[in-house]
């Protein structure tokens, strides 16, 4: 796997091939143990049978997958019928991440265009103004944010204050404030990568697009945008795959009936109603999920690659 | 298009950048149809200039007209100019092709006619058999060609290059220099070309703005610029020269003369501004000098050959003037049959051309 070494018999470099097996040792162990280890434990948990005060009895069963597709009645032996139950939890999810993605889209992108544009030398002040708040728990951030949006929080106080509306909106509780907590915990991962993008875009080109009549939105997307392409889908993986999984939001500011994948798993290994196997399998189900949608999402963009030689 | 018509007027234009300054009230007229050079060192401001005329630097004080039109009123989209830049800014992520067909596409071209457009542009430049690749494919004097042609593609009133000929070789470069000139006077578009090669510049251009720290320093055709220039700068930017300090003695008939260091003594062509006594420069262009071995009536200075530099074409002597100052004088191959070549140690005279010595001030 690393670095294998290929061709090239001149002993240079061979000796640089080995250097670097070796360099990137420590990045392999730690991968190994952090990464592949838990996915491969969770995937054979996955497959056992469930202990009822949690944990697991080591004998094969596909009970869990089978309990996540399908509904055997609630003694379990009346005939399989399609579960649409966790389904429709899943597609959910999906949405709520995708909705919280766009949204720090939309304001992680000017953010991080405006930083990039600024001074060199007060860009750095602006990044870590960005993450400041991050210093804080992401409990206590989504318990604020859950007390801001509240019928007699400030949100809604101001709001009415100005006269801008006459009785408190209802936020909290609803797929928008999920939204809105999902944004707020992951805005960074937005900004951070798009900033590094911007701050490499060699602007001349945006002149060279206003020199050949582009306006400045035609400049933006025929231009800016394709260039620091790589930024955006790196934040935007990066803000929706732990969308996808997070239940400190939906929990706190969803309510009982927005509820998400991540809260979905994490009662499976709570305490002593989970269920473990159950859990594991929705993991792994969750993970598929991800994984083909970026597979899918390399592909088209390797095949465009392509297309535009 | 006519030569008469104005295509740029610049009034008293500065350009500041915080404290320091990169235009000092740059004035001038460019005419439609005409071929402009703005030549001068390194960091004089030709860019920064360029770039005001382009709308990408706003002007401190002072305006520009474009056509009669003041320029803030137009943002860089509206304006009829197009520009070939110092760093190509070629699109990374298009093919040649959609680079150079990008400025039609905007024009409102069909995609389809702008390609074909397109395509005969890159076959000006001899780039259309890349026209499927992308920039970082090519070569740095490829990708300028197809920075020029992508400029070229909508036919602009005005075309800005800037330095567009830097990254190709001698044979390249010369052959492109033939090719724009003929491509300037075919089209008619005005060209105001910038260069900090003085060859180049006086080759190509119909006139020349020799710049120096912000400043212009003169203004006329590259023979003007090249026998008379206004000061020392020019002088010594332009071609080689000779410069010699000098302080005029008398000036009687609209001649002046003048003595320099070792009691040499030179009589040249009076300047209005330069009276008895005044310390300048006097110079001396080295293929107007010749050596001999007897001196002429009044304009020659002894001395003793340094040396012979063989350069293909011509030969370089360097003669130190008796306790003066160190001259060097050019000999063209062609006439070595009627000029002797002096070896190394020998005594001689530098003989001038009538009016081959001006005296400008410092
Ligand atoms: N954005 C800027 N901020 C501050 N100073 C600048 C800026 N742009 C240019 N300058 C300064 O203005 C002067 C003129 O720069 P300009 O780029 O016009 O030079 P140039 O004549 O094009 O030189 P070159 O032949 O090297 O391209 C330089 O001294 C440069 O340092
Ligand atoms: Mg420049």
């Amino acid at each position: 796997m690393a670095g294998g070494t290929q061709g090239s018999g001149d002993a240079v470099s061979h000796t640089y091939e080995n250097a670097r097996t070796w360099l990137l040792m420590p990045s392999w162990v730690v991968l190994t143990f952090l990464a592949l280890i838990p996915v491969i434990l969770m995937l054979v948990y996955s497959f056992l049978t469930k202990e009822f005060r949690g944990g697991v009895i080591w004998d094969f069963s596909l009970a869990a997958y089978d309990q996540f597709f399908f509904d055997r009645g609630l003694f379990g032996d009346d005939p399989p019928t399609f579960e649409w139950t966790y389904i429709t939890i899943f597609w959910r999810s999906i949405w709520q991440a995708g909705a919280a993605t766009l949204l720090s889209l939309l304001i992680g992108f000017p953010t991080a265009y405006f930083i990039a544009t600024r001074p060199a030398h007060s860009r750095a002040i602006w990044v870590f103004l960005i993450t400041i708040p991050y210093w804080v728990n992401l409990l206590i951030r989504t318990v604020s944010m859950k007390f801001l949006l509240r019928d007699q929080g400030p949100l809604n106080d101001t709001l009415m204050g100005l006269g801008i509306i006459d009785a408190p909106l209802t936020l909290v509780n609803t797929n928008f404030a999920v939204q809105l907590g999902l944004f707020y915990s992951y805005l960074p991962f937005m900004v951070l990568p798009i900033y590094a993008a911007v701050e490499r875009y060699n602007f001349s080109l945006s002149e060279a697009a206003a020199d050949l009549y582009a306006s400045k939105f035609v400049t933006l997307r025929r231009v800016l945008l394709p260039a620091v392409k790589p930024g955006v889908v790196g934040g935007c993986i990066l803000v929706f795959v732990p969308s996808l999984g997070s239940f400190l939001a939906p929990d706190l500011l969803g309510g009982a009936k927005n509820y998400m994948i991540g809260s979905l798993i994490e009662e499976q290994f709570k305490g002593n109603a989970g269920n473990w196997p159950f859990g594991a399998a929705a993991s792994m189900i969750l993970l598929s999920m991800v994984l083909i949608v970026l597979i899918i999402f390399a592909r088209s963009q390797a095949h465009r690659e392509k297309g535009a030689k | 298009m006519n030569k008469d018509d104005v295509a740029i007027q610049v009034k008293q234009a500065v350009k500041r950048y915080g404290t320091f300054t990169a235009l000092k009230e740059i004035s001038l007229t460019i005419h439609d149809n005409e071929f402009f050079t703005l030549l001068g060192p390194s960091g004089c401001g030709k860019t920064t200039l360029l770039r005001m005329i382009a709308g990408f630097e706003d002007v401190t004080e002072g305006s520009i007209q474009l056509f009669g039109q003041e320029i803030e009123s137009l943002p860089p989209n509206k304006r009829p100019v197009n520009t070939v830049f110092q760093n190509y800014a070629l699109f990374p992520h298009m093919t040649i092709l959609e680079n150079v067909g990008f400025g039609l596409e905007m024009k409102g071209t069909s995609k389809s006619e702008a390609q074909a457009k397109a395509m005969e542009m890159l076959e000006l430049v001899q780039l259309s058999q890349f026209a499927k690749r992308k920039p970082s494919q090519l070569s740095g004097g490829q990708q300028q060609r197809v920075a020029l042609a992508r400029a070229l593609a909508p036919q602009p009133k005005v075309l800005l290059l800037d330095e567009p000929l830097s990254a190709l070789d001698l044979k390249l470069r010369k052959a492109m220099q033939l090719e724009l000139k003929h491509l300037q006077r075919e089209t008619g578009i005005t060209f105001i070309f910038v260069t900090h090669d003085q060859e180049e510049a006086l080759t190509m251009s119909d006139r020349i703005a020799v710049m120096s720290a912000g400043e212009l320093q003169q203004l006329g055709s590259p023979r003007e610029i090249y026998e008379t220039p206004k000061n020392r700068f020019v002088a010594d930017f332009i071609g080689e020269t000779n410069l010699l300090e000098v302080t005029v003695d008398t000036i009687a008939n609209d001649r002046a003369t003048c003595h320099l260091g070792g009691g040499h003594q030179l009589t040249c062509n009076a300047v209005d501004g330069i009276g008895v006594g005044a310390n300048v420069h006097m110079s001396l262009r080295p293929e107007r000098l010749f050596i001999s071995d007897t001196a002429t009536e009044s304009e020659s200075l002894s001395g003793t050959v340094v040396e012979n530099i063989f350069a293909g074409t011509d030969i370089t002597t360097i003669v130190d003037l008796a306790e003066g100052p160190r001259v060097t004088v050019r000999t063209s191959n062609s006439d070595r049959g009627n000029k002797r070549i002096f070896e190394a140690g020998s005594q001689v005279f530098v003989n001038m051309e009538h009016g081959a010595a001006r005296l400008m001030a410092n």
